[in-house]
């Protein structure tokens, strides 16, 4: 079945009704309204002309109505020990599985639909007021379809709100599910930090069974002043799934923001990261790693606006596409007239394993003040010849200097995780995916 | 030392080679009828100007993709060298250590250590060693190179001066343990110290089994380690072989008289 890119996206429109009270209902039903009067983006849409939605309108998405019931072994694998964990299923909360045992003062971590009716307020703050102060206010539903459609017909989401230093990193783990027919999931999340809190948080999509679904997720994250938050976003769904995510980033005064995306898995993915300085002197360091073989498509979009002076950004993107894969990153750095004193610098530095593979890159600086300092460039490349003959002379095969080779222009953007499990796990993770492509 | 009757490790007859690529193209042979024959044992050193030929020699031996043997042969303990690929070549004990050693961001050396040596264990048939294992035996090799050990955390030569990227690879070599190691310009770039350094180390790893051929423009690596054979490449081809002496005549002289002379 090829459905039209209408016909999919009407089918997504026929979802599931969840019902809310006052202001979120109120925004359930405005977002519902916006999306109702768009559509998937075409290529013509400047932000997607080089990213191919039509595999997604092989199928049709159906809302998950019934959810299924998992065990801690099924999803042991994805575990990160110590972490304070919330787990989702297609969407759903699942308290079962999820470990709130080191949340101590000064940390809210509860299910969205919990706070909703004012029952995640730990530590005796009211954590409804702060829920209702910035659920829904950041990221843009009245523009974009995708966080349209999520914020309409998200299920259950993460509230994680952190006014302490915390050491445990907060995990929420986003399972998807195989069902009979392809369904469709809305993920949500929702980071408030606090001022000069201090927390990890890793936002991680997987897979179980080989299904084929539609992962379409939203995170808001918000820092307050001197609050410092490691947000590291892991999407390593199943290879036939499609994943797209939005996380709208706001980052107060002196804040230091520092976001590592990871993008292994889904047979098209995009992920869209939007980081707005909002106080002066905040500071964003973007890191992101896309890893893809076969038929993959990948495509990071990343933007940040330096509204505000003295704001310091620095990013660095990876791709690596081996087999026909295609990734594709567009990073924009917006210095706006008033941001005077801001020092930026971007590079894309990507990695091309075969003849079939394709990568575009398009780094993209606008300025709109003389009092700034900064820099960007982008490279593409295949794998070092001179790099190789050493390895092959010290006995490595071809393969396996190749491989060594790979994972060390991953393990740059890796090695930045500060979970060391997950760097563990991720590792072997491209170890398996790189020998796996190669055979 | 020169011991007749040693074992053969590497023959080298009339080799030619060109630039890969450019096969037909007039001036494209860089290497235009090498002999050398190197046993159990012995210490070479192959000097001669820039652009005489050495590097690719070396290389060829090693088996890089960039040249195409067009003539000759090499025997590797009597196998064919150029029948084996370049990681079959370590394998049966060949070593090179780079005249520019590379940089490879992302890979620790105390890995690219370990992995190499298990992976030239297996092929001996031998036990490979986990890392604990493998870091007992490594802390005894830097000594060799007097290198301190937070060099085995960083990325392969990754911001490592010159010196300490020759160093390193002498202890890769340490760890290897090759049959035949080649070592290309080694000690160019090295200070007084750094040299002394290299060439000890170099020393400790010779034994009667194993040989070491040393590419060099400098009689002065040759005070710490004395060659039996010194010879003189030109315009890729061997043009004089002689003793320990033919170093000091080549300081003292040059080499626009062997030039003539060829
Ligand atoms: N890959 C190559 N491509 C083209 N020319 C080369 C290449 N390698 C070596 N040559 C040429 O071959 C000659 C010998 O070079 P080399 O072996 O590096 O000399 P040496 O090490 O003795 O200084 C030089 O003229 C050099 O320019
Ligand atoms: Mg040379």
């Amino acid at each position: 079945m090829t459905l039209t890119r209408e016909q999919c996206f009407e089918q997504l429109l026929l979802g599931k009704a969840v019902k809310s009270e006052g202001w979120l209902e109120q925004i359930r039903l405005e977002a519902l309204e916006h999306a109702e009067a768009m559509n998937f983006p075409s290529a013509r849409h400047d932000d997607w002309r080089f990213t191919d939605l039509s595999p997604l309108f092989l199928h049709g998405f159906h809302p998950v109505d019934s959810f299924a019931r998992l065990t801690l072994s099924d999803i042991e694998k994805f575990l990160i020990p110590g972490a304070i964990r919330l787990v989702f299923i297609d969407g759903c909360y699942a308290a079962e599985l999820s470990d709130l045992t080191q949340a101590g003062s000064g940390i809210t971590v509860a299910s969205l639909v919990e706070c909703f009716g004012g029952g995640c307020s730990r530590d005796g703050r009211s954590g409804d007021h702060l829920v209702e102060e910035n659920f829904g206010r950041h990221a843009p539903y009245k523009q974009d379809a995708f966080v349209a459609l999520n914020t309409n017909f998200f299920e259950d989401g993460a509230w994680v709100s952190v006014a302490s230093e915390l050491a445990e990193p907060i995990h929420l783990l986003h399972v998807a599910t195989r069902r009979e027919v392809p369904s469709a999931i809305y993920p949500r999340c929702m980071v408030v930090m606090e001022s000069s809190s201090r927390a990890t948080v890793v936002e991680d999509y997987v897979g179980l069974d080989d299904g084929i679904y539609f992962s379409n997720a939203v995170t808001e994250v918000v820092l307050k002043e001197h609050a410092q938050l490691q947000h590291v976003r892991v999407q390593r769904e199943e290879k036939n799934a499609f994943h797209v995510g939005h996380c709208s980033v706001e980052s107060g005064r002196d804040s230091v923001y520092s976001a590592i995306s990871v993008a292994l898995g889904a047979r098209l993915s995009r992920h869209t990261l939007h980081v707005t300085q909002q106080g002066e002197g905040a500071e964003m360091h973007l890191d992101g790693l896309a890893l893809i073989a076969g038929r993959q498509i990948a495509d990071t979009h990343t933007r940040i606006d330096h509204a505000v002076p003295r704001g310091k950004s620095v990013q660095l993107h990876k791709c690596i596409a081996d087999g026909s894969a295609h990734a594709i990153f567009s990073g924009k750095i917006m210095v706006h007239a008033g941001a005077v004193g801001t020092d930026s610098v971007q590079s894309s530095r990507n990695l091309l394993l075969s003849d079939k593979a394709r990568i575009d890159t398009q780094p993209q600086l606008e300025i709109f003040n003389d009092d700034v300092s900064c820099k960007h460039g982008a490279t593409v490349g295949q794998i070092d010849a001179d790099a190789l003959f050493f390895l092959k002379s010290r006995g490595f095969s071809e393969e396996r200097a190749r491989n060594l080779l790979t994972h060390a222009f991953a393990a740059e953007i890796i090695d930045k995780i500060p979970v060391p499990s997950l760097v563990e796990s991720l590792g072997r993770a491209i170890l398996e995916r790189i020998s796996g492509a190669c055979t | 030392m020169i011991n007749k009757g040693s074992k053969v490790l590497l023959e080298v007859k009339n080799l030619k080679a060109e630039v890969a690529g450019v096969a037909g193209v007039a001036g494209a042979e860089i290497l235009k009828g090498v002999d050398l024959t190197v046993r159990a044992g012995e210490v070479h050193a192959i000097m001669g100007i820039n652009g005489s030929g050495k590097s690719t020699f070396s290389k060829v031996l090693a088996g890089h993709p960039d040249y195409t043997v067009t003539g000759g042969k090499a025997t590797f303990e009597g196998k064919d060298l150029f029948s084996l690929a370049p990681e079959q070549r370590a394998r049966a004990g060949i070593f090179l250590a780079f005249q520019y050693p590379v940089e490879i961001p992302g890979v620790s050396n105390s890995a690219l250590l370990r992995l190499a040596y298990n992976t030239l264990q297996t092929e001996r048939g031998l036990e490979e060693l986990d890392p604990l294992e493998f870091d007992d035996l490594v802390q005894e090799k830097i000594k060799v190179v007097e290198m301190d050990p937070s060099f085995l955390g960083r990325s392969v030569n990754e911001g490592f001066s010159g010196g300490e990227k020759k160093r390193n690879e002498i202890l890769q070599m340490a760890v290897l343990e090759p049959k035949l190691a080649i070592l290309d310009e080694t000690d160019s770039g090295l200070d007084i110290d750094a040299l002394r350094i290299v060439a000890k180390g170099v020393k400790s790893l010779l034994s009667s089994d194993n040989a070491v051929v040393m590419v060099t423009h400098y009689q002065r690596l040759l005070n710490y380690i004395v060659p039996d054979y010194v010879h003189v490449m030109d315009g890729g081809r061997i043009v004089r072989t002689g003793g320990k002496e033919l170093a000091l005549e080549l300081e003292a002289r040059g080499y626009d008289w062997l030039r003539a002379a060829a």
